[in-house]
């Protein structure tokens, strides 16, 4: 059953050429590239990326090498190309292993409190009913409750340390994820195709994770893009009130900290820290809107 | 027709429905979206099923596919109670398939083609070797009209006819015995369309598939089966062959329905036989005939009663007063 | 009768896709009487829409009028200002869409949707308005219209809908009214209701309808004239009559011979159009329903192919259609 094609006068290559831009015209991938402002998120998110990866090798010195004769040098004079900070270490290192910690726990957190919220949204929005309004009650109470108070209950419980960071952080946003994950399953449950695979004998397993999650990614993945800035955030927040990362490993949230109590004398300090967070959280939502004007055509203009 | 074997035994079905009420303190309605429904379905015709949006004729395809549990009555399948639960459930399953009418939506658009069609042999493990499946696919793809290359396309890639051959895949790949097709065509254009009812068609006769054909298009409806029934308000109010339903119909529903079908031709001038006012809502308990309220022969016995189907002549019931052999005697 | 009001000549209305051009409405030409129905008849994609939505200058963003003129009552609807278009859009041309449900706005009352046309083109004080829109709503069958008028549009039928529809179309005393696919969301005994009643108010107003279908049961029964549309292009346009008795593009034949009817035979094979309509970024260098054509010659796909009239009234686009030569319907194909 082969189709005879429009094409006329048209040549065979010139079709050919014009599936090939229709196919380029609609891959994902060239989508996102028209989109300037989330090419411009996705470079400033690969520079943070790299920033932490590539810390050892940038680093022109040691984050924790303490050297009282050279503390609070202002930026680009001398050796510290951004400065010292109180105990004389060198700025530039420090916000590099910062970018290190603080992705790292923004990533973790947002891939802890993503597994788990997909799952308690698929089962609830699947399930409906009693389940669903436990969980969902559950969600609320977590949601009522200020995240920050959150956060440092379940640190003071646990204590400190960059595990238990990302844990406090990833059960603050297990109920968002939840919420979003719901809403789409139970809008995906009710299609047409999930009822014709009731018909066709598929378990309700089969139908929840071969059919239903798989639908629901983009709104993760754009979800998930979005809140790594807020857990940059989140990690920054914690660090600044002395209950994130600890002293003295470098992290953004903590050296804005210890910039904070010399904002007149050396300014530096807290504005590279904070621009840094700044720009990060600013990358991550441009990448996170980006993806959604490619997943969801509809929201588009 | 009576010799034939009853594939599919509708028994006395009703399924309504609870219609939550907003205001604290009223209690639910019911909404009858079937009442005493009665049929038979034998083995190999096609059954068509027409009525206006809200007649009931979608919820009776999915009581018979089980995706409605009906309120009362019983359906038999080849003798049987039909459950889909347990062991023998599963082998049910098999036998009685569904194609629904929307082309765009019935499909999982992040799977395949490929990956659709093979879906419900892995599921019932019918083949269990991949490549035999594979094989499969394609046979089934050739048999449906579609280019076997395209198993690797997603269904946003098909255009709507298309859509609704990976749709009769599908369903064709667990070999049914019966298949509910649930206003297949409507979404299709006038030249797809066509292609879409050879097929069926043409696949009844390959396979000897019998057809429970809901849709609202008389020519449709004429044009696939074996015989009709017309529901109106989650009643059946006439059954017979399908040419007897366009030379002579009994019900005054059917009379106004076949009245309101547009022309076949600019000479042609119809008679206008209206229905006043629009069909009444569905919710709550109604007693009498269900076209009552506007029907032109209304009698006090219509207000109070409900006519139940009779056989009129060989084959053609019709659930009416007017032809109630017992006023006329 | 004969008086001209709309007319509409070599439209081309283009989409600028990202994989580019679609050639939604590829030339087209047409015009409209007063008091006359024309139908447009083609199926999903032929520009039958996108044409409509041209003549009420509704057009999306990415579409855009590339060529041809639009005139209404000899004016160029395509300069009008937006202030001009707003009174052009109410007053002179009125559409009538195909979900009615979604073309009232669902959080405001009927009634109030009917006054704030009225005093917006009209310019009519409250009273006076509310008394016209009542007076509309009688005329269009919806019984009880003082009730009716305070209730929401999820509250009535779609039938309903479509009737308050019409009966704001009417009550701006508009003189075309562009009817897109009007009864297609509704039930058969309702779309007899209302074909009847759109029939029964154009004769009373003399307003000339615009109807656009896929079903060719609707054009039999409305229309005066009919246009053919393929691909963004007309491919045939004829007298209602002519048309059914004598069609002449190998398109027409397709599409009358696939609708079931109720008088043929059952259960036989209808006769279909092979393939599918061609990517209208592909159209538009040659004749556009070659490929799927029986009786397609060579020169089908080196040429477009001219609109001629063969016969008064009666135009068609095809190349083995022209005064030198003949087609006759179901002859053989002669190209295997």
């Amino acid at each position: 059953m082969e189709e005879k094609v429009l094409s006329g006068s048209i040549s065979k290559e010139a079709q050919a050429a014009m599936i090939r831009k229709e196919r380029t015209a609609n891959n994902a991938w060239h989508k996102f590239c028209r989109n300037k402002s989330a090419v411009v998120g996705l470079v400033i998110v690969c520079l943070m990326i790299l920033m932490g990866v590539l810390a050892p090798l940038l680093s022109p010195y040691d984050p924790n090498q303490i050297n009282v004769l050279e503390t609070y040098l202002p930026p680009f004079t001398g050796s510290h190309l951004l400065g010292t900070d109180d105990l004389g270490r060198d700025l530039l290192s420090r916000l590099l292993y910062g970018a290190q910690m603080s992705i790292v726990v923004a990533i973790g957190a947002t891939v802890l409190g993503g597994v788990i919220g997909i799952l308690l949204g698929l089962i609830s929005g699947y399930a409906g009913g009693v389940v669903d309004a436990v969980i969902m009650r559950i969600m609320d109470g977590m949601f009522a409750f200020p995240f920050i108070l959150l956060s440092i209950l379940l640190v003071t419980i646990l204590g400190s340390g960059v595990f238990n960071v990302i844990l406090a952080i990833g059960i603050g946003n297990v109920p968002r994820f939840a919420r979003v994950v719901r809403s789409k399953v139970i809008v995906t449950k009710n299609e047409e195709f999930c009822n014709a695979e009731r018909i066709l004998g598929a378990s309700p397993l089969r139908i929840m994770f071969s059919h239903i999650l798989p639908n629901t990614v983009s709104e993760v993945v754009v979800y998930a893009t979005l809140n790594i800035g807020s857990a940059i955030i989140s990690e920054a927040s914690l660090s600044f009130l002395g209950l994130g990362i600890l002293i003295p490993t470098p992290s953004w949230g903590n050296i804005l900290r210890g910039g904070r109590g010399c904002l007149t004398t050396a300014p530096h300090i807290a504005a590279f820290s904070g621009l840094l967070i700044f720009v990060a959280v600013i990358g991550f939502n441009l990448v996170g809107d980006g993806i959604r004007d490619v997943m969801d055509p509809k929201m588009k203009k | 027709m009576a010799n034939q074997e009853i594939l599919l035994q509708i028994k006395d079905l009703s399924k309504s429905f609870k219609v939550g009420s907003r205001k604290l303190g009223v209690p639910a309605q019911q909404l009858h979206a079937l009442s005493h429904v009665d049929l038979e379905v034998y083995r190999g015709e096609t059954l068509g099923i027409i009525g206006e949006s809200g007649c009931g004729k979608s919820t009776l395809g999915r009581c018979i596919v089980g995706l409605h549990t009906p309120t009362s009555g019983e359906l038999m399948f080849e003798g049987s109670p039909l459950s889909f639960s347990g062991p023998q459930g599963k082998g049910l399953r098999r036998k009685i398939q569904m194609i629904f009418q929307d082309p765009y939506s019935s499909l999982d658009p992040r799977k395949t083609c490929g990956k659709i069609v093979e879906e419900p042999m892995v599921i019932h493990k019918t083949v269990e070797d991949r490549a035999q499946r594979e094989e499969r696919v394609r046979e089934l793809m050739g048999v449906v009209g579609l280019d076997a290359q395209h198993v690797h396309r997603f269904p946003h890639e098909f255009s709507g006819g298309q859509r609704q051959r990976i749709n009769i895949a599908r369903a064709l790949s667990l070999s049914p015995d019966l298949l509910v097709c649930d206003e297949p065509v409507s979404a299709l254009d006038v030249s797809i369309q066509a292609q879409v009812l050879n097929l069926f068609g043409k696949l009844q006769k390959e396979f000897g598939l019998t057809y429970v054909f809901i849709s609202h298009d008389l020519s449709v409806i004429r044009h696939i089966s074996d015989r009709i029934a017309i529901m109106y308000l989650g009643q059946v109010v006439e059954l017979c062959g399908a040419e007897g339903i366009y030379d002579s119909p009994l019900h005054p529903y059917t009379q106004a329905l076949l009245s309101a079908i547009p022309p076949a031709s600019p000479f042609e001038k119809k008679k206008a036989i209206e229905l006043s006012g629009d069909i009444p809502s569905p919710i709550g308990d109604q007693v009498g005939c269900p076209l009552a309220s506007r029907c032109p022969h209304c009698t006090d016995r219509c207000r109070r009663e409900c006519p139940q189907l009779t056989e009129q002549t060989d084959g053609h019931q019709v659930a009416c007063f007017l032809y109630d052999k017992e006023r006329a005697r | 009768m004969d008086e001209l009001i709309l007319e509409v000549n070599n439209l081309k209305t283009y989409f600028f896709l990202a994989s580019g051009v679609a050639k939604a409405v590829d030339g087209v030409s047409f015009q409209l009487h007063k008091g006359e129905t024309l139908g447009v008849v083609g199926e999903s994609g032929s520009g039958k829409s996108v044409m409509s939505k041209c003549v009420i200058r509704l057009l999306e963003k990415v579409g855009r009028i590339v060529e041809g003129e639009i005139k209404f009552d000899g004016q160029d609807v395509l300069s009008f200002s937006e202030k001009e278009l707003m009174a052009y859009r109410g007053q002179d041309v009125s559409m009538i869409f195909q979900d009615p449900m979604t073309s009232l706005d669902p959080v405001f009352r009927i009634g109030d949707q009917m006054m704030e046309n009225l005093r917006i083109h009209r310019g009519l004080e409250k009273a006076e308005a509310k008394k016209v829109a009542i007076e509309a709503l009688r005329s269009v069958g919806i019984p009880n219209p003082e009730a009716r008028f305070e209730a929401y549009p999820f509250e009535l039928s779609g039938g309903m809908c479509q009737r308050v529809i019409i009966a704001m179309a009417l009550c701006c005393n508009a003189r075309v009214v562009v009817a897109d696919e009007p009864t297609t969301a509704l039930d058969v005994t309702v779309q007899a209701q209302v074909l009847r009643l759109l029939k029964k108010l154009q004769k009373e107003t003399g307003m000339a309808l615009m109807l656009i279908t896929h079903n060719l049961g609707v054009v039999w029964d409305m229309c005066d004239r009919v246009m053919v549309m393929y691909a963004g292009k007309i491919v045939e346009t004829a007298a209602v009559k002519d048309l059914y008795a004598n069609p002449l593009h190998p398109y027409t034949w397709g599409l009358l011979d696939s609708m079931p009817s109720l008088s043929s035979q059952r259960k036989t094979a209808l006769k279909t159009i092979a393939g599918t309509p061609p990517d209208l970024r592909l159209t538009g260098t040659c004749c556009n329903f070659y490929n799927r054509c029986p009786y397609a010659r060579p020169i089908c796909t080196e040429q477009v192919p001219e609109l001629v009239e063969l016969e008064p009234g009666h135009l068609v686009a095809c190349h083995r259609q022209c005064k030198s030569e003949t087609l006759k319907r179901g002859e053989d194909g002669g190209n295997g």
